[in-house]
């Protein structure tokens, strides 16, 4: 049971970190595109 | 006269259970409509299922063999071979949104980012709680307030719990006006709900609304491949019906498409509630935990709007934040609501919206994520 609350802990950091870096790119791109307008 | 009796005299205390289960699901759809067309078909469904040798579930019967049951058929047909059903709803989905007021204030995406934190921390409290990791992240995806999400999710992952997960889902989404305002004003105070935020959204051209389907799918297709027909099937519809050429495809996208998937699903997803599956301590525990995972949803969005205020000049209502979970418009409704119960006048609605929407896309980004991470471990 702690081994998987630890590898848990471990994909809610990289689950939460992914979704703002993906997140991050789309607005970036986003915010490019409204400037190429 | 024995065989007109077999039928009542094979009923099981657990089947009668799953009767009022039944009930109550269609008592919150008739009554309080609360989303009707997923539980009023679940509701019926699981009535459905539960009679005794009831003939939509594969039996063995004497004399003849196997005899194959219609709802059996569809579940294992269109979600645990092939997913389709709720794959096939997404494109629905997409061209039922407008990505407009998101697009014009991109800043927005974040809190749709941010609102998926309760999927991880529901996932956290399901391994405590003694579940593995296919089943706790099939529980934890609850909280992506995302229904044919959760229900992608749990399958991929064979969770033994798909009913309760699916019950789970689409009863807290209709939940979402009494969950939200709670989670919220347990992480704020009176003056930050009174923020006002002025809303000058940049004008969105047609080529962006066009090409930000193509390039979220590359996006999100690249770095998180499992999220593909997720987010694909999501992005197709829209780009359907941002095309501009194409209206006569996205209005049955929304209404006929979207309409046909949803009496199938719920009734479908009927399946796996018989009473030998469903009435178990595992699903009120489920259930408990969902509840957790769409608290710490708003919570987590909330939070992140009060920490980008410390570095903002015009501050943000962090209400805001709540707003980017995918129960759309529900949520955006609710955070306006509780705006305009906190001050007259304020408007915040097409912020909420935008965080809103963002919250669909980061709802199905989070599912790969987790398929994606899950499946490391396994």
């Amino acid at each position: 049971m702690w081994n998987n609350f630890l590898i848990s802990l471990e994909i809610m950091g990289k689950g939460m970190a992914g979704i703002f870096v993906v997140v991050l790119i789309i607005t970036a791109v986003v915010m490019l595109l409204g400037k190429l307008k | 006269m024995d065989f007109l009796l077999e039928g009542i005299l094979a009923i099981t205390p657990q089947q009668l259970v799953m009767y009022a289960v039944g009930a109550v699901l269609i008592w919150l759809a008739v009554k309080k409509e609360y989303e009707p067309a997923l539980l009023l078909p679940m509701g019926f469904g699981a009535i459905l299922v539960n009679l005794p040798l009831s003939g939509v579930i594969d039996q063995m019967m004497a004399g003849i063999g196997e005899t194959h049951g219609i709802i059996q058929w569809l579940f294992e047909t269109t979600i645990e071979a092939s997913e389709a059903l709720p794959i096939l709803l997404f494109i629905g989905i997409g061209a039922m949104i407008d990505f407009g007021p998101l697009l014009s204030q991109p800043i927005m995406f974040l809190f749709g980012a941010a609102a998926q934190f309760g999927i991880f921390f529901a996932i956290c409290v399901a391994t405590l709680m003694g579940y593995d990791l296919k089943d706790a992240a099939s529980i934890g995806i609850i909280g992506a307030a995302d229904g044919p999400t959760s229900i992608l999710v749990s399958q991929i992952m064979h969770s033994n719990y798909v009913g309760a997960i699916a019950v789970a889902a689409y009863s807290y989404m209709a939940l979402v006006p009494i969950i939200q305002p709670f989670a919220i004003k347990l992480v704020t105070t009176k003056k930050e709900r009174r923020i006002h935020m002025t809303y000058s959204p940049k004008a969105v051209s047609k080529t962006t609304k066009i090409a930000f389907p193509i390039i979220v799918t590359i996006i999100v297709g690249l770095i998180s491949p499992a999220s593909v027909a997720l987010v694909g099937f999501l992005m197709f519809g829209n780009l359907i019906r941002e095309c501009g050429v194409l209206q006569s495809l996205s209005n049955t996208a929304q209404n006929e498409l979207a309409n046909l998937i949803t009496l199938l699903l719920g009734i479908t997803i009927s399946f796996s509630m018989r009473a030998d599956a469903f009435v178990r301590m595992d699903t009120l525990i489920i259930m408990g935990i969902g509840l957790i995972a769409f608290i710490f949803d708003s919570i987590g969005g909330v939070l992140f709007a009060k920490f980008m205020n410390l570095f903002l000049k015009e501050k943000i209502n962090p209400m805001i934040g709540a707003a980017g979970i995918s129960a759309f418009p529900m949520s955006s409704r609710v955070v306006q609501k509780l705006a305009s119960e906190e001050e007259k006048g304020n408007i915040i609605l097409m912020h909420a919206v935008g965080a809103n929407v963002s919250g669909q896309i980061a709802s199905v980004i989070a599912g790969g994520l987790v398929i994606k991470l899950v499946s490391q471990y396994l």
